[in-house]
């Protein structure tokens, strides 16, 4: 199948203005100049800690951020621009979101109904529980009635009501067992292998490892590192950027090193690289504007000027000393 | 709402009409009140020894408990005693004037929850546009102002000035009782429904208005925008009856107000409600109509929280099928 770009996130900025002390307006840049691409058939993961913005990426694709929040950059979806407008044709049909918990059911309306939508059909829905072995007296129930599991399940169908292009799914996995998130991220390999794009957003590392193709390491509001899933399952060396080292080998399966410090806040950022304050390697030249860069490096892209091309120094390398041995 | 439910409601009404009835009486008894003066008048030509025989006659010279109890017994077998105002037992007087006040406060109690909840929903779909803004001062200003002033200003401008509206009274003056229509029932009730809607619609409006702004920034909203519904969609699946929800328990147990609306309203244009009948029964020291009007009106704005109390059961989901569970 010929690969084609689902979304593009180019330059994204997102701000909200708020009162600060009388009657002072800010404004509190919350997404900087983040750019990314899900291509058809991929499984692409934005994995950080929580509180750095990942769900307001989610819904500024899907252009439901609130009035105060201001955009600028430019979203695509299969090559056009995504606008408010555009996104109305769109959500629900050819863009589907799973949303992280059962708040975002409506509490008075029975679930079958729903997970049916406006653009659904009550057979395609039954069809759909029976698959995620939801009983059917499922859809007589209202929100509060499911459990955990359940409710989650109920909000798989619901985004799979349609043939959606792009799947957004935020936090899909907590509060699942080990089998049911096996089963979900099943779902999603299965969405993506039919060629839709998915946009996993998620703090657990471990699930993105299992799933996505290639992984977003993002932090204070923006991506530090994009690269194959490869490089993380590598770690070290094949990492591009010291945040990413330190969040692979902070697992416990790893070296369970936890990185001290905790992430800026949005409105307090320093100057240059974002990491620059946690990070051995800051010096100088970190604080410069261009730090903040995204730059190419091996097969992925950093916003680090330390980080260096393992393969090309090797290769560098191989060759010096094949001059050498001349 | 079962056995068990019906069973704590009835105490708690119990409970609650004995607790009105003797703060009641307390107070009554305790106030410069003297029954026999408000019943033979201050210069009756009745002996001293006649007098303290009425005295005697009606129990005034026993214990205060006893009173209340001797009172409460009688009441009990539904004898309230004789209005001295009106000459004619209480629970007829409350009777009559209750039909009054009936009407007037379930015409704008029904017009301010329809008028209130609708605006309210427009002003939070149209959040901080013009007309929510204008609104929103109108309400405020609705809130603050004393009932009896906005049934002045009414009574003033289109009774007075532009003498569309009778000034007072529930029918014209002069005609028979037998002889008046409804026609003029109705348009002797539009200044006083009218005054009492706009005393109580401000509340439903702000607090329609608020609970919808609070809906719309909620999750589910965002989710099902995220669905591709549209505006109208969000307002007729979810909106509505996310809002009407609350609003309607709400305007139930809202009753007191009413109550106390009512009874400055009916004042201000001499209807001749409940209201009315307190007034003239506090200026006349009628014991008996003061301690039955009390007791009555604790029944009403009960049975305005009870009904809001089941209503909820019955449909909010939540709490309907929470208890199958």
């Amino acid at each position: 199948m010929k690969k084609e770009n689902i979304l593009k996130v180019e330059d994204l900025t997102v701000s909200f203005s708020r009162y600060q002390k009388g009657f002072h307006k800010t404004s509190l840049e919350v997404i900087h100049s983040l750019s990314l691409e899900v291509n058809s058939g991929e499984i692409v993961a934005v994995v950080g800690s929580s509180g750095s913005g990942k769900s307001l990426l989610a819904h500024a694709v899907l252009q439901l951020l609130p009035q105060n929040a201001k955009t600028k950059g430019e979203i695509l979806y299969r090559g056009n621009s995504l606008g408010e407008k555009q996104s109305r044709k769109l959500l629900g049909r050819e863009i589907s979101f799973i949303p992280q918990s059962v708040d975002y059911l409506d509490p008075l309306m029975r679930v079958g109904a729903q997970v049916q939508g406006v653009y659904g059909t009550k057979e395609r829905q039954q069809m759909l529980f029976q698959q995620f072995g939801l009983a059917q007296d499922t859809q007589q129930k209202y929100p509060f009635q499911l459990s955990g599991g359940m409710a989650r399940r109920v909000l798989i169908s619901a985004a799979l009501m349609e043939n959606a292009k792009l799947m957004i799914a935020d936090e899909p996995t907590p509060g699942l067992s080990v089998d049911l998130a096996m089963d979900t991220l099943k779902y999603f390999r299965n969405v993506a292998d039919q060629g839709a794009g998915v946009l996993l957003i998620t703090h657990d590392i471990d699930l993105a490892l299992q799933v996505a193709d290639r992984i977003a390491v993002f932090y204070a509001g923006t991506i530090l590192e994009l690269a194959p899933t490869e490089d993380f399952v590598k770690g070290g060396q094949a990492l591009r950027h010291p945040y990413s080292r330190a969040f692979m080998s902070a697992l416990p399966q790893n070296e369970f090193q936890p990185l001290a410090g905790s992430q800026p806040y949005a409105g307090n950022l320093p100057k240059g690289c974002l990491f620059a304050q946690r990070c051995s390697l800051c010096d100088e030249q970190c604080k410069s504007e261009d730090a903040a860069l995204m730059r190419q490096v091996a097969g992925g892209k950093v916003r680090c000027i330390h980080a260096i091309d393992q393969d090309r120094n090797r290769e560098i390398g191989n060759r010096h000393q094949a001059m050498a041995g001349i | 709402m079962n056995g068990k439910k019906i069973f704590t409601e009835l105490l708690r009404m119990v409970c609650l009409l004995a607790a009105v009835s003797l703060v009641a009486f307390l107070l009554i008894t305790n106030a410069p009140i003297d029954p026999l003066v408000s019943y033979v008048g201050t210069n009756s030509t009745l002996s001293p020894e006649a007098k303290e025989e009425i005295a005697e006659y009606w129990g005034l010279k026993e214990s205060l408990p006893k009173r209340f109890l001797t009172w409460a017994g009688h009441a009990l077998q539904g004898d309230l005693g004789t209005s001295i105002t009106y000459k004619k037992p209480v629970a007829q007087v409350i009777g009559e004037r209750f039909s009054y006040s009936f009407v007037l406060m379930l015409a704008a109690w029904i017009l301010s929850s329809f008028l209130g909840f609708f605006l309210g929903i427009v002003c939070g779909l149209y959040q901080e546009g013009i007309f929510d803004r204008c609104i929103k001062v109108f309400c405020l200003i609705l809130k603050s102002a004393p009932t009896f002033w906005i049934g002045l200003l009414l009574l003033s401008l289109f009774a007075v000035k532009l003498g569309w509206f009778p000034i007072g009274m529930a029918a014209p003056i002069g005609k028979l009782s037998s002889e008046v229509a409804l026609g003029d029932r109705i348009y002797h009730l539009i200044l006083p429904v009218l005054t009492l809607t706009l005393v109580s619609i401000s509340e439903t409006t702000l607090y329609t208005r608020q609970k919808l702004v609070e809906i719309l920034s909620s999750d589910f909203i965002l989710y099902a925008r995220a669905r591709g519904e549209n505006r109208r969609q969000l307002v007729f699946r979810h909106i509505l009856k996310n809002v009407a929800l609350p609003a309607i328990t709400v305007q139930f147990s809202s009753f007191s107000e009413l109550f106390g609306g009512m009874a400055l309203a009916e004042n201000v244009f001499a209807y001749p409600g409940i209201g009315t009948a307190i007034t003239a029964a506090a200026l006349n020291g009628d014991v008996p109509l003061l301690l039955g009007i009390a007791v009555f009106s604790g029944l009403f704005v009960f049975s305005g929280n009870l009904i809001a109390n089941i209503l909820y059961g019955v449909l909010d989901p939540r709490i309907r099928e929470g208890e199958a569970l």
